[in-house]
């Protein structure tokens, strides 16, 4: 296995170990955190991939799209931690109730 | 775009924009709204006329607009278009006449002549449609501008009325589009053509089961607002709406382009050939003989008028299904002068309900004793409609009969001449005693809430519609053999239909 | 003037207008109604030209900056982008002139500039070329309308943003896990170039899956609508319109590309068929909980759900004709659904609530409102002559020419269903009442706006010829079969 397959293989399994949080836990800050740990996965698959056997430079465009991919991420973080917030301010509570009503 | 292809717009726009301002008018403008409504009612009657000249000196008019790819839009005038059009124009004008009179100082007369124009304008649409697609078009938003005016009073009742009707109609509308849609993915094409298409169109490969199958479903389509038993049972209900939708749907819009449609599909898609090769005319005609007598025998046994009236309608209107399903061109003339005849002499049945209901406050049959007395004109219209329907020479209702029970013979079908006679003795059984009792009965005391009387027994924009249209029913039956009398059309369209 | 009309980059323009209308709507607050007027009517100004453009010339791109692929952003622009771009002008118009009506002054101005900014990212989701690019749009487009959805600050809002956050998340790093295998296996991210290259594999397979699931969940498809109905009913109404009418559309859109430009058929792990049955279930489940809904405003939610599962019966057709209908549907879907929503806007703006049963009290007293949706309901039920009718025409015509009838029996059972759930809020607006409430009087503008698009979208169906048309523009179907 060459270490460009592991790294990919590790992201995938941290997009899966997100998205399985992500619905699992309850707490807000916990599925936010989940979302990310999803998105880095997401990154670690792209840089992995980036790197052609054969070559000696990188492909650039997976670069360019992490890069955009994570400011992308870190302004969904934010809002959504804003969100959290409100949320919180508002129901007292971290957590989304179950059933929902006007 | 030429005067040929811009008289049926034109035909159409002439109750579609009067309506559509309508519904903008504050309820208060009464003259305007009178004024729009007979304007736009004359202009089309005269519209009709220059068309039906048109076409007697050999213009032909078609409309083709593009819908979808390979389809088109198309409005044209053929001897059975013109025979509706002419029909629904006429009865449209006396209508309108009527309602202004009806709904005087009621609510929402805005709103109900609004629709009550587009109901027309889509009644007008199915008459002209030149090909399946264009009907159906006209024919759904025939249902949707007549739901208005079924549930016009606002009462549960009403309501519940409304819910019916769209629950047969909207039902009735999608299977016929599936048929529809089906026969174009079999044909590649939906004019109407005399003779019909689909035996010339439909592939080698084509199984006649899927085109009977077809047939079922357009006719189930269909028969739902021809009010078919088993599919009639929203008719009685939508009897809640005021007196002239009653009248303009039995004897115009609704039931009749149900009726016309099975006359289009039978000749015009299938072609009588055709559809008698598939085995489907005889079962068919079965259909509509049962109706005839179902619905006679539960006409016998309702008290409220209208509710009789209603049933009076199914039975009749499947004279006109049961003229065109029994192969033969003289049952054919039977039939199609049927939809003029039943039409002249419903309306001035339900014209002259409405005029008991309006002014003496009389909805029953036994509320009727001696209300001949009171309203000898009324009662007169309503005579001559009833002995019509029944089928006493020389009235509309005897020329159908006649040409029906001799067309049926011709065609070697005796069976139908039994249904006539049969039918023909329950109407006499409905609809005579309601003669006796209004004239030869003593009234049984005050009527149930009469108006204050003026010089006339009732208003003359009431009794007015009622005369016209009885002595219409009574012209075309006396003089039928005069050019352009309905009969006269009729026998032009089933010598087309036949004579190739 | 032609020269200039045929060869100037709209497509650019569609983007920049829309952002500088948020930029200036955030910087001169005074002027911000007329700012945001003078945008939307931009931006229909600026589709109107780039049709003309697209008509005498046919499909075109554009790079931006002179800057190519694999670096640069490349602009593309077709039939099927003009007409997801003349519907997000012609909704987005009407909803700014709705919002300038419904809104408070101080709310306003925390609707214009987010609002311009979905605008900006719908239409550059529609003009993208490239597979990376439309994550990007997809992304934005997702975070405007969580944010327009949480503007109320109520409670049910707030839940209802939240969840809708994680689902666009989820489904936006599905799509993302995808683009990087397709980018991965065949160096690309261009639509053209992926054309020629994709080939059967199994990194095909599940990088179509994992796209094809993420845009599921995107556009709600049953059983990931979970998110819609909540967040649709509780935003304010003009934010459901632009939600029902536009940003749906934007990740089905995107699967609509992928399926019929890049990926011929059976290069997914996911069948269409299996698509189109989870498209009956949508039907009929949506469908139902219309039927079942007591408020307005689930009601026109639920029957978005609905709607959408009409568009995934086109994967198991994929004929010319069964995209044809899809795609008008969209069409007519956008402007009925969100005349619906602006219809119970002024609802809720009247009378405080929208609580189905007291209708009686209400409709008298807004006929044109009421007009409005009942006509937006004559096309959701697909009755001639709205836009639905011509729509379902096609699809119906679509399966019974391939054979599967059973989609036409789903079709036509599905708007049996709209139809009841539409009239039973139509009926009861027939109903003679005296009971007053306290009423707000309803600015005749919003009035006017809802009935316009409602009008819109019935006349559709009697224009559809030339949408028809505009679609082959750029020859996207050109890989189809017919029948």
């Amino acid at each position: 296995m060459t270490t460009e397959t592991l790294y990919a293989l590790v992201g995938v399994g941290l997009f899966i170990l997100g998205l399985y949080a992500l619905f699992v836990r309850a707490n807000l800050l916990r599925k936010i955190l989940a979302a990310n740990v999803m998105s880095s996965g997401v990154f670690l698959v792209l840089v992995a991939l980036a790197r052609r056997t054969g070559t000696v430079a990188p492909d650039p465009v997976p670069h360019a799209m992490v890069i955009t991919g994570i400011v992308v991420a870190v302004s969904v973080t934010a809002f959504a931690l804003i969100l959290m917030l409100r949320i919180a301010m508002k129901t007292g509570q971290t957590e989304l109730p179950d059933t929902w009503s006007e | 775009m030429n005067s040929s292809a811009a008289l049926p717009l034109l035909i159409l726009g002439s109750s579609l924009l009067p309506g559509l301002v309508i519904f903008f008018l504050p309820e208060s403008r009464v003259r305007t709204r009178s004024a729009l409504n007979l304007l736009g009612a004359l202009l089309k009657l005269v519209l009709v006329g220059v068309m039906v000249w048109g076409v007697f000196n050999g213009t032909s008019y078609e409309t083709r607009l593009p819908l979808i790819p390979g389809l088109d839009f198309v409005l044209h005038a053929d001897a059975l278009s013109l025979l509706f059009v002419t029909l629904s124009s006429v009865l449209w004008l006396v209508t309108t006449i009527y309602a202004i009179g009806y709904l005087e100082d009621s609510p929402h007369r805005s709103r109900f002549f609004g629709f009550f124009s587009l109901c027309v304008t889509a009644t007008v649409g199915v008459a002209m449609a030149g090909n399946l697609v264009t009907f159906l078009l006209f024919y759904e938003l025939l249902t949707l501008a007549t739901y208005p005016l079924i549930v016009h009073r606002g009462t549960e009742v009403a309501r519940l009325a409304g819910l019916s009707y769209l629950r047969y109609t909207i039902a009735g509308g999608a299977l016929l589009m599936i048929g529809t849609v089906w026969l174009y993915t079999l044909c590649g094409t939906l004019e109407f053509t005399y003779g019909g298409f689909v035996h010339e169109l439909a592939s080698a490969s084509t199984s006649r089961e899927s085109l009977v199958v077809i047939f079922v479903l357009l006719i189930a389509g269909l028969g739902v607002k021809a009010a078919l038993v088993p599919l009639h049972g929203w008719l009685p209900q939508a009897m809640v709406a005021p007196a002239p939708v009653s009248a303009l749907l039995h004897a115009v819009a609704v039931v009749k382009a149900g009726a016309f449609g099975i006359v289009r599909v039978i000749y015009d898609v299938y072609g009588i050939e055709f559809a008698a090769n598939l085995g489907v005319t005889l079962p068919l005609a079965i259909l509509a003989a049962a109706t005839i007598v179902y619905a006679s025998v539960r006409a016998l046994f309702q008290d409220d008028l209208k509710r009789r009236l209603a049933f009076s309608t199914i039975s009749q209107i499947s004279y006109i299904t049961l003229g065109v399903a029994t192969v033969g061109p003289i049952a054919a003339i039977g039939g199609i002068v049927h939809l003029v005849h039943q039409g002249l002499m419903k309306i001035t049945l339900f014209f002259c309900a409405g005029n008991l209901a309006e002014t003496l406050g009389v909805h029953k049959v036994s509320e009727m004793d001696g209300v001949a007395h009171r309203m000898p004109w009324t009662m007169a219209a309503f005579t001559l409609g009833a002995l019509g329907m029944i089928g006493v020479p020389p009235l509309a209702g005897f020329i159908s009969k006649w040409y029906l029970g001799t067309g049926a013979m011709a065609a070697g079908q005796e069976w139908i001449v039994a249904v006539l006679v049969g039918s023909s003795v329950l109407n006499a059984a409905y609809f005579l005693p309601i003669i006796y009792a209004a004239w030869f009965r003593e009234a049984k005391g005050a009527w149930p809430a009469e108006q204050p009387r003026g010089s006339a027994e009732t208003r003359w924009t009431l009794l007015l519609p009622p005369l016209v249209t009885a002595l219409f029913a009574l012209a075309v039956g006396l003089l039928a053999s005069v050019p352009f009398s309905p009969l006269e059309w009729a026998q032009l369209i089933a010598e087309r239909e036949y004579g190739r | 003037m032609e020269v200039i009309i045929t060869t100037f980059p709209w497509g650019v323009v569609l983007i920049l207008v829309p952002l500088f209308g948020a930029l200036s709507c955030f910087m001169w607050p005074n002027v911000a109604r007329y700012l945001a007027l003078s945008t939307a009517f931009a931006l229909v100004m600026s589709v109107i030209a780039l049709a003309v453009r697209l008509i005498t010339t046919g499909s075109y791109r554009h790079e931006i900056g002179g800057w190519g692929a694999p670096l640069g952003i490349e602009l593309f622009a077709d039939g099927l982008s003009l007409l997801m771009l003349a519907a997000t002008a012609v909704v987005g118009f009407a909803v700014t002139v709705y919002s300038i009506g419904y809104f408070p002054n101080r709310q306003l101005l925390r609707f214009l500039p987010i609002w311009f900014l979905l605008l900006a990212a719908l239409n550059a989701l529609f003009l993208s070329g490239d597979i990376f690019n439309l994550y990007v749009a997809l992304e934005l487009t997702g975070l405007a309308a969580v944010a327009l959805t949480a503007m109320s600050g109520g409670r049910a809002a707030l839940i209802a943003a939240m969840r809708y956050l994680f689902a666009t998340l989820v489904g936006s790093m599905s799509y993302l896990l995808g683009v990087v295998l397709i980018y991965h296996s065949f160096g690309s991210l261009d639509f053209m170039i992926l054309a020629e290259r994709v080939e059967a594999s199994p990194a095909t397979w599940s990088a179509l899956g994992l796209m094809s699931i993420g845009l599921a969940l995107k556009t709600a498809l049953f059983p990931l609508h979970f998110w819609l109905p909540p967040a649709h009913a509780s935003a304010p109404a003009p934010v459901s319109a632009a939600l029902s009418g536009l940003v749906v559309k934007a990740s089905f859109y995107i699967l609509l590309r992928l399926w019929l430009e890049v990926f011929p058929a059976g290069h997914s792990l996911i069948p269409g068929e299996f698509l189109g049955a989870l498209g009956v279930c949508a039907i009929f489940w949506g469908g139902l909980q219309a039927l079942r809904a007591t408020r307005l405003k689930l009601l026109i939610a639920y029957s978005t759900v609905m709607q959408v599962g009409y568009f995934f019966l086109v994967f198991p057709l994929a004929t010319v004709v069964a995209w044809h209908g899809v795609l008008f549907l969209l069409l007519s879907h956008a402007l009925a659904k969100a005349a619906m929503f602006l219809a119970a806007g002024n609802i809720i703006y009247f009378a405080g609530h929208d609580r189905i049963v007291d209708f009686d009290r209400i409709a008298q007293q807004l006929p044109m409102t009421l007009a409005a949706f009942a006509l937006a309901g004559v096309c959701i039920m697909g009755l001639p002559p709205g836009g639905g009718f011509i729509a379902k025409w096609l699809m119906v015509q679509a399966s019974l020419e391939s054979g599967q009838w059973w989609w036409a029996a789903a079709l036509i059972l599905g708007s049996l269903v709209a139809a009841a759930y539409v009239f039973k809020v139509v009926g009861h607006s027939f109903t003679q009442t005296t009971v007053r409430e306290k009423t707000n009087v309803v600015p005749v503008l919003m009035e006017w706006t809802a009935l316009a698009l409602a009008l819109a979208s019935v006349l559709l169906g009697l224009v559809a010829s030339w949408p028809l048309a505009w679609m082959e523009i750029g020859g996207v179907f050109a890989g189809v079969p017919a029948r």
